[in-house]
């Protein structure tokens, strides 16, 4: 594309003390560019957000407008200390309008089409919206329907959970697996084998489930069973490595190459496919994590992959480095939409942000940008309740901890507890405003 | 951690504790201020009510620990590694100085200036013999 219309030379303007007051920020003083340019941001979640605040922080006279219907903001990684019966579902419900920096637009409607020949997309209402830049932040979508006799609005009766659902979902998990662990039985948990946010979210409900059942005294009467869809119980082989010899500590137990494909709610029987065909298996309480696809509207775009490994399930087709559109320049996609090999995490997210608002300001201002996103994703592991791992990892399946040497990374810790219990959420919000 | 400087952490603690930030950085800054007037007024430290402001502290260190282990539905039996002892015990010396720092305040504030109670660094006796208070417990 050429960015040339938008170029208006470089004229930096500096950003005064009371600029950064205002924004509330404490960042470096900075140039901030100005320019007219139209930057669409599609999706107001973690990604979404962040983008606009660290846009706005950067730019000065840029129209900048994000469409989402979502009225409510989930911080979804205490969708789990929801369903571990920790916090009530409110904790993780915020209002989207609150986050939204001044002078951003917010369209409150879906996106419906995205016509990146044109640069424009269309709203739910019709409504035309141009860009020069755009910004996939869509999430993804959680594909319940792929698993036959799912029923979403039976969560949390008969031994049915789900913790993905959303936060009154996450809730009624809870409600689910307390029962169980007041009777004892099976219990079987599990991931789908498309990709997925946080990966290590179904480990940590099933040692949650340990955690609950021995703190009851049931231990004993319960049978768990991690199912995993391939020959791994985790991407990064060492993770997977640490997570294989804990689930042997706690007698969890392990069927490899099962996904689940179907269900029967009133019998409690799931069925799994395993290279040897359909196997079924009873259960007393169930974990169900569905497949995971980028949006419709991304799938059904020119943005998708084309062909390779993310083609399938719609995920934008971006440099892994920079996050920018292979075939088109002027788009960008960020957090859990975007096609590539790790990071579809809140913390990837405020990785990638930075990076991706580097390049888009670059091609503003008529210069480059070096910044480059390693693929870091990290997860608070949770292992009981008191306890996790910080595993941190790049593409390269690196471990890349933040702090070497001090947070040992495959160590059970009660500091990294505390990260996750206290840390995790103001971190995030000071994400979305473009402070952290 | 990217980019983590004094700016992230203040915005992290300003998400954390809302508007209880100020309202706890004030309480702080009012000890502390309190703290000096007190030691400023009565020319330094009173050794005993030291001693029971410590007496105090170590309750308040306590109570940061227990307090952050009841808000983090955690325990003892939770800590796991180095880090975790080293966290207990900045939480317990955290806790504690605060403490100290208020307990000293707030008993300086009720005790009024007495000058009575004040060890002076030098009041030499006619007897050429440092007073008793300043033998038994040095000035801090
Ligand atoms: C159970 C669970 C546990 C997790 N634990 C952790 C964790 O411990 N650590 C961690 O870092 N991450 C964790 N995550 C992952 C993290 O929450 C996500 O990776 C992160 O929210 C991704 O941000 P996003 O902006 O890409 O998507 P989201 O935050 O999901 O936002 C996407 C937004 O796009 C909007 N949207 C969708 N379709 C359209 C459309 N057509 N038009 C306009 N807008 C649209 C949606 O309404 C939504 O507001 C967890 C997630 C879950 C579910």
């Amino acid at each position: 594309m050429d960015t040339s219309s938008l170029r208006l030379g470089r004229r930096a303007l500096l950003a005064s003390g009371g600029a950064l007051a205002a924004v509330g920020a404490s960042l470096p003083a900075r140039a901030r560019v100005g320019t007219r340019a139209r930057i669409v941001i599609l999706g107001a979640g973690a990604a979404g957000l962040a983008a606009a605040a660290r846009l706005s922080q950067r730019l000065e006279g840029a129209e900048i407008t994000l469409v989402d219907s979502r009225r409510e903001h989930l911080y979804q990684p205490g969708f789990t200390l929801v369903a571990a019966g920790l916090r009530r579902p409110d904790y993780v419900v915020g209002r989207t309008a609150d986050y939204i920096p001044p002078g951003v637009r917010w369209i409150e409607e879906r996106a419906a089409v995205i016509d990146p020949d044109a640069r424009r997309v269309t709203t739910a209402s019709g409504q035309l919206v141009h860009y020069d830049f755009l910004i996939v932040a869509t999430g993804l979508e959680l594909d319940y329907a792929a698993i036959e006799g799912m029923d979403v609005s039976r969560i949390g009766r008969d031994g049915l959970g789900s913790v993905y659902a959303g936060p009154e979902a996450a809730a009624a998990t809870w409600r689910a697996m307390s029962e169980f662990a007041d009777r004892g039985g099976v219990a079987l948990f599990g991931r789908p084998s498309t990709e997925m946010k946080c990966a290590g979210a179904p480990i940590k409900y099933a040692f949650l489930t340990d955690d609950t059942l021995r703190r009851r005294g049931n231990r004993g009467r319960a049978e768990l069973v991690y199912n995993s869809h391939n020959r791994v119980l985790f991407s990064v082989p060492i993770v997977s490595e640490k997570v294989r010899m804990l689930f042997r500590d706690r007698a969890i137990r392990v069927n490899h190459e099962h996904e689940l494909a179907a269900i029967d709610l009133g019998a409690k029987i799931a069925t799994y496919r395993t290279p040897t065909g359909l196997v079924p298996m009873k259960y007393d309480f169930i974990n169900v994590v569905p497949p995971m696809r980028a949006p419709e509207v991304v799938r059904r775009s020119p943005l998708a992959w084309q062909s390779g490994p993310f083609a399938a399930d719609g995920w934008v087709e971006v440099d892994r480095a920079t996050l920018r559109h292979r075939r088109y320049r002027e788009v960008f996609a960020l957090g859990d939409v975007a096609g590539v090999p790790k990071g579809k995490t809140a913390a990837s997210v405020k990785w990638q942000v930075p990076v991706a608002v580097d390049h888009l300001v670059a091609d503003i201002a008529g210069t480059t940008s070096a910044e480059a996103y390693n693929g870091y994703t990290s997860c608070p592991l949770i292992t009981r309740v008191g306890r996790a791992m910080l595993v941190e990892f790049d593409y390269d399946d690196n471990l890349v901890p933040s702090f070497p040497g001090v947070i040992a990374p495959l160590e059970e810790l009660w500091v990294t507890w505390m990260m996750k219990e206290v840390g995790l959420k103001p971190t995030y919000l000071a994400m979305l405003r473009g402070l952290a | 951690m990217k980019d983590f400087d004094i700016g992230t952490l203040v915005a992290v603690l300003r998400e954390l504790l809302g508007p209880w930030l100020w309202v706890s950085l004030g309480v702080a800054a009012v000890a502390a201020v309190a703290f000096l007037y007190v030691v400023v007024r009565d020319r330094g430290v009173v050794p005993s009510r030291l001693v029971w402001s410590e007496v105090v502290a170590i309750g308040g260190g306590v109570a940061a620990v227990l307090i952050t282990q009841r808000v983090t539905h955690s325990g003892f039996s939770d800590l796991g590694g180095p880090i975790d002892w080293v966290l207990l015990a900045a939480l317990f010396i955290a806790g504690a100085i605060g403490t100290l720092i208020a307990a000293y305040a707030a008993f300086g504030l009720m005790c009024g200036g007495s000058r009575r109670r004040t060890v002076h660094a030098a009041t030499p006796r006619a007897d050429g013999y440092a007073p008793l208070a300043r033998q038994a417990s040095p000035r801090l």
